[in-house]
């Protein structure tokens, strides 16, 4: 970045290169990035809310969720959150293996998540209510596999930042990187709320 | 300069990473603010099926409310207020287009002509 940029910048917000060498906005620049992709989840969630009700003469939610199991799968993402918020605490004392450990329990319940959503869809699927079988299960499959791929990819972050505290420490650049997955983690259990809200339970009403 | 001094300075810049206490407090809400809506459904909802729905919708807003307080740590102060900028930004555009696309979607339905049901839907996409 050119000197006369970083000028331009400091005019609408304070950088502060003796706090952040780098990276100063790095966090509002992921939120402006995590607020984009809340935009793609309410395009997501405005088809589910139009093509909610198109059955095509098939099985509707009724027929198909078990909202016992959603609750299992909300409480598994509930709790990754809450373990990720120890992982941000453990980084601020300064504990490098308290950190890892508390990453590693998040990325338990993770892919606990993951299993118990794909156990779902094998489920549905078998049984014939496939993402072709009627609009309502096009935009079921479609808005759920968007969140569960998004906790894929935190989950494949995960592991990789684990990695790199494990080879480099809590290093200001692993500490940003921190701040970044905690809040796409914390962003993805907020668009969680949305879906066990409208998909689930007002399908169960 | 210590390690922990440098990271009290981080705080300082507007990253509050919150504390066990909070964090704790939140979990507690969420934890709350979910087995009521679940709860609720499960065993059957209220005799009006629009106010069950609407007060699980209220569950979520507040839920989502809580965290954004108490995990995302979210307030006005963050970034000198950029954070909280973009997502009143993000809240409207969506609120218009969810509200938008639902409303116009539901009239062109129930102003299809009477004749265009299902049977001759499947008719068509045979």
């Amino acid at each position: 970045m050119s000197h006369a940029t970083t000028d331009t910048m400091g005019r609408y917000w304070e950088l502060e290169p003796h706090h952040h060498p780098e990276g100063a906005s790095t966090s509002l620049g992921f939120w402006v990035y995590l607020m984009s992709d809340c935009l793609m989840f309410a395009v997501l969630f405005a088809v589910y809310g139009v093509l909610g009700t198109s059955f095509a003469a098939g099985p509707g939610p009724k027929d198909l969720f078990d909202l016992e199991l959603v609750a299992v799968n909300t409480a598994m993402l509930l709790l990754s959150s809450i373990t990720f918020g120890f992982a941000m605490l453990a980084m601020g004392k300064g504990d490098k293996r308290g950190t890892l450990r508390w990453l590693a329990v998040t990325l338990f319940f993770g892919l606990c998540f993951l299993g118990i959503e794909l156990y779902e869809f094998h489920h549905l699927i078998h049984i014939g209510a496939g993402p072709q079988r009627s609009g309502f299960l096009s935009a079921f499959f479609t808005l759920v596999g968007t969140h569960g791929l998004h906790v894929t990819f935190g989950s494949i972050w995960l592991v990789t930042l684990m990695v790199q505290i494990t080879r480099t420490g809590l290093i200001p650049a692993n500490q940003r990187r921190m701040v970044c997955l905690s809040m796409f983690w914390h962003f993805l259990d907020v668009i969680w709320i949305g879906v066990f809200t409208f998909v689930y339970l007002l399908g169960m009403i | 300069m210590s390690a922990e001094h440098a990271h009290a300075h981080h705080d300082d810049h507007g990253h509050d990473h919150g504390s066990h206490a909070s964090y704790l407090k939140g979990f507690v809400l969420s934890v709350i603010l979910t087995a009521l809506p679940f709860g609720i459904v499960m065993a059957g909802g209220f005799e009006s099926r629009a106010l069950t729905a609407v007060t699980v919708i209220g569950f979520a807003v507040v839920q989502i409310l809580v965290h954004m307080v108490y995990f995302l740590h979210m307030n006005g102060k963050q970034e000198e207020g950029w954070t909280m900028l973009s997502t009143i930004f993000t809240v409207v555009v969506v609120v218009i287009l969810l509200a938008g696309s639902i409303w116009v979607m539901y009239h062109m339905n129930t102003n299809m002509m009477p004749q265009m049901d299902h049977e001759m839907m499947q008719g068509i996409g045979s």
